[in-house]
């Protein structure tokens, strides 16, 4: 559903520009039933060529193996056994959300359902396909994780793939297009100059960083959520609440509540992406120290009680 | 008698197979199927119970909001915490927003494109439903989805993204909005209504709203340019085919009470069963587990004490729905519930008149949308920058708590019980598992088994088309029902 979100262009139109006709679409196609059943026999006899299989949610195996858990309707046979039939027949194979690349949220706790990603089960390789399936093009599982999808990637990956554009190496080492994954969740926060200034966020609804207190991972996490933006031009921390990890594997269960940043000795556990530790430690110390009345004021309000500084005249060179 | 099963259907959110008996051209009796069971309610056990708002809302990615709200009253309730007017207004934004979008949907993109089938090539208006509504390729399709998605941008502007925010919270929503988006809001909107004005009702929302009578709306719909909206087309298709006599259930109607604020409902709370109006009694919701595949149970449990144990096994069992009741009785949810219930008039005299059917569910869901946005314009200028938005709520340690909200399909309900800190129990109660239950232990059908119950069925038919129209008819979410 966020996928037909996607603006300029909408989703259709989008695949319009690619070239890219819908065999079938579970909220979007007219055919159902056995109208449906049709188009996965002409592709099992080769007579409809898929060029690119998408998947959204979870391989489920269980109980036990058997995948009762998840049947195809009208068929009685579990949902793993058509998907991995359908993915030795496709071109490209994409893995649409976290759950279908690494299991997410179905697969947390004790994990009943036994839920797993394509090629994933959880950061192991392995799930459904094996760590060394290759589709028809000779490209492994596509991955484009997110809990939502951001709908741009997936229309960017698409595109590229039609286009014949996406080259060896624009996958990161987990299976997901760089388009997205080369960023941190960080790159481009509205709270840039808390973070800088570590100036932090008591509660939610403040405007200050939500690093240090509120669980926020978004120095960790790889997305473009702050440059991309969603929904016209907002984001998980512009609109208050931390960043969770949603595109990497194992986001669904973390060590800790969401809400919670892990500290050790008052220091948050998980540091910045490529960060040493006694740097942060080091320039934490320092930018605290530094930090402007305004910032340290303002990170605890929930709206800008004291401006920057208004300085008349031209701005000094 | 011949048996069939139908499925896999599309253009209803999840899993879903159904089992018919057909005799002398109609279904004599109906099976609702939910093929997919995932564990959402153990998923959630031991866990931190502010930790519910990051997993509930991923249970489905349409209804993403109705279960965040439901999850935030739920812990609101447990924790004794009231959010300020301004985090009340955004709640109701928020979920006014999702649940107009999925009408929006809803009518656009799953229900009309059925009349543009092939089997009803030889009908006179044919032709026009194909131009305007085919699936995929239809004029609708390609307009509808930049106005969902410009409409989706008030879900940016309050709440980060939809589907899946953080943003509503037990104590009000952490995202505290300036004047600049409180007029963005507005201005989108605006843009909204003119699209729902132009195309959708080709009339003003406050003069569709108004409609009192079977007859008003007769008599509207003749007049341009409203005969040749998309909802005028709607009502000539649904004379020409009588949908009006398709599709009835139980017509017990439920409704939790939609858009709480100032103590009251905007569509009130109660139970509709012909012509009357009766108060609603939460302790009167069971759920029955006997033809599920669940381990066996010492008969329906109110959903506080509610247990989920999936049993694949399970004799005599053919779905992973359980089947909810209240007070040991079948009832229907969604927009016609909740229209009824609120005594719309229009809605009052079009069930008086031929009870909940496949017309009658998609009238209320477009009135709804027509009223739903006038308030959504009202609670958008109530909004008070720099008031706040939130307030902290305490650490739960031991306490129960319980969310009942309506979502675009109906009463949601999530059922909360806090140990020693963490979630000892969660149930959740969605609205399609009320209306795709299947029966209970009495041998009594669910609300669409019910429906499909005398649905015609055209020579050489494999999926009868008026199957297609009744179960679409209630808009259904599987992967809620079963999460």
């Amino acid at each position: 559903m966020s996928l037909i979100c996607a603006e300029q262009p909408d989703f259709l139109s989008a695949l319009d520009a690619a070239g890219i006709r819908l065999l079938w679409h579970p909220s979007l196609s007219e055919a159902t039933g056995s109208e449906f059943s049709a188009v996965i026999d002409g592709v099992r006899s080769g007579a409809i060529p898929l060029d690119i299989l998408c998947l959204e949610g979870s391989v489920i195996h269980g109980p036990n193996g058997s995948g009762r858990f998840h049947v195809q309707a009208g068929t009685g046979t579990p949902m793993k056994e058509l998907i991995a039939e359908l993915a030795v027949l496709a071109g490209d194979v994409l893995a649409i959300g976290t759950c279908a690349a690494f299991g997410g949220i179905t697969a947390g706790g004790a994990n009943h359902v036994e839920a797993t990603g394509l090629v994933y089960d959880g950061s192991d390789p392995g799930g459904l396909l094996g760590p060394s399936f290759r589709a028809h093009s000779g490209r492994p599982v596509i991955n484009i994780s997110g809990c939502p999808i951001h709908p741009g990637w997936v229309v960017e990956t698409l595109l590229q793939l039609a286009f014949g554009t996406l080259r060896q190496g624009d996958l990161d080492a987990l299976g997901r297009p760089r388009l997205y994954a080369d960023h941190l969740v960080h790159h481009g926060c509205a709270r840039n100059e808390y973070y800088e200034y570590k100036a932090s966020a008591e509660r939610l609804s403040n405007l200050g960083c939500l690093m240090e207190h509120l669980g926020c991972m978004a120095t960790q996490v790889h997305a473009d959520c702050n440059i991309r933006l969603w929904n016209g031009g907002s984001s998980c921390t512009r609109a208050g609440y931390p960043c969770i990890s949603c595109t990497e594997p194992g986001f669904e269960d973390p060590s800790h509540p969401y809400l919670e940043t892990p500290k050790l000795a008052g220091i948050p556990i998980g540091l910045p992406t490529d960060m040493p530790k006694a740097w942060f430690v080091a320039l934490a110390a320092l930018s605290k120290a530094a930090t402007p009345n305004r910032v340290k004021m303002n990170a605890v309000a929930d709206y800008i009680i004291t401006p920057p500084t208004v300085v008349k005249g031209k701005p000094q060179k | 008698m011949s048996r069939r099963i139908v499925g896999p259907f599309n253009r209803v959110e999840g899993d879903l197979e159904i089992k018919l008996d057909i005799e002398q051209g109609s279904v004599k009796a109906a099976w609702v199927n939910s093929p997919l069971y995932r564990g959402f309610e153990q998923i959630l056990g031991g866990r931190d119970p502010r930790d519910a708002l990051v997993y509930t809302p991923r249970i489905c990615g349409i209804c993403s909001v109705s279960q965040s709200m439901a999850a935030a009253i739920a812990l609101a309730e447990a924790g004794s915490v009231e959010p300020p007017l301004n985090g009340r207004l955004m709640r109701n934004l928020v979920l006014g927003v999702e649940n107009v979008a999925d009408h929006f949907t809803h009518f656009y993109l799953f229900f009309m494109p059925d009349f543009a089938r092939p089997v009803y090539a030889d009908e006179p208006w044919h032709l026009e439903v194909v131009k305007r509504f085919k699936a995929v390729e239809g004029a609708a399709s390609r307009e509808v989805l930049p106005v969902r998605a410009a409409f989706m941008h008030i879900m940016g502007t309050l709440a980060g993204h939809w589907p899946h925010t953080l943003g509503l919270q037990p104590g009000g929503t952490t995202h505290s909005i300036d004047g600049a988006a409180q007029v963005r809001v507005l201005a989108s909107l605006a843009t909204f209504r003119r699209f729902l004005e132009t195309r959708m009702f080709g009339d003003r929302l406050e003069s569709v709203t108004a409609l009192s009578s079977k007859g008003e709306l007769d008599a509207w719909r003749q007049r341009e340019p409203a005969a040749t909206s998309d909802f005028g087309f709607f009502l000539k298709l649904a004379d020409a085919l009588s949908l009006d006599t398709m599709g009835r259930a139980t017509d017990r109607f439920l409704s939790y009470g939609a858009y709480a604020l100032d103590d009251a409902f905007l569509f009130k709370q109660g139970v509709h069963a012909q012509g009357n109006d009766f108060a609603f009694d939460a302790a009167g919701i069971t759920e029955d587990s006997s033809s599920g595949w669940f381990a066996p149970s010492d008969g329906p449990r109110h959903p506080s004490r509610g247990v989920t144990m999936p049993d694949a096994e399970a004799k005599d069992a053919y779905t992973w729905c359980k089947a909810p009741r209240l007070a040991g009785q079948v009832v229907e949810v969604g927009a016609l519930a909740r229209q009824v219930v609120d005594d719309h008039p229009l809605i009052r005299d079009l069930v008086q008149g031929s009870g909940g059917n496949v017309a009658n569910r998609v009238i209320a869901r477009l009135i709804e949308i027509a009223r739903v946005v006038q308030a959504l314009e009202a609670w958008a200028k109530r909004i008070t920058p720099h008031e706040p938005f939130f307030v902290d709520a305490p650490a739960l340690a031991n306490a129960e708590g319980v969310g009942l909200i309506e979502a675009a399909r109906g009463s949601l309900g999530h059922w909360l019980s806090v140990k020693n800190g963490r979630i000892s129990n969660y149930q959740i109660v969605a609205p399609t598992t009320w209306n795709f239950s299947p029966r209970d232990a009495a041998g009594v059908p669910g609300a669409c088994e019910q429906a499909l119950v005398g649905a015609p069925v055209r020579d050489g038919e494999i999926e009868p088309v008026a199957v297609q129209h009744i179960v679409r008819s209630f808009d259904p979410c599987m992967v809620c029902t079963v999460h």
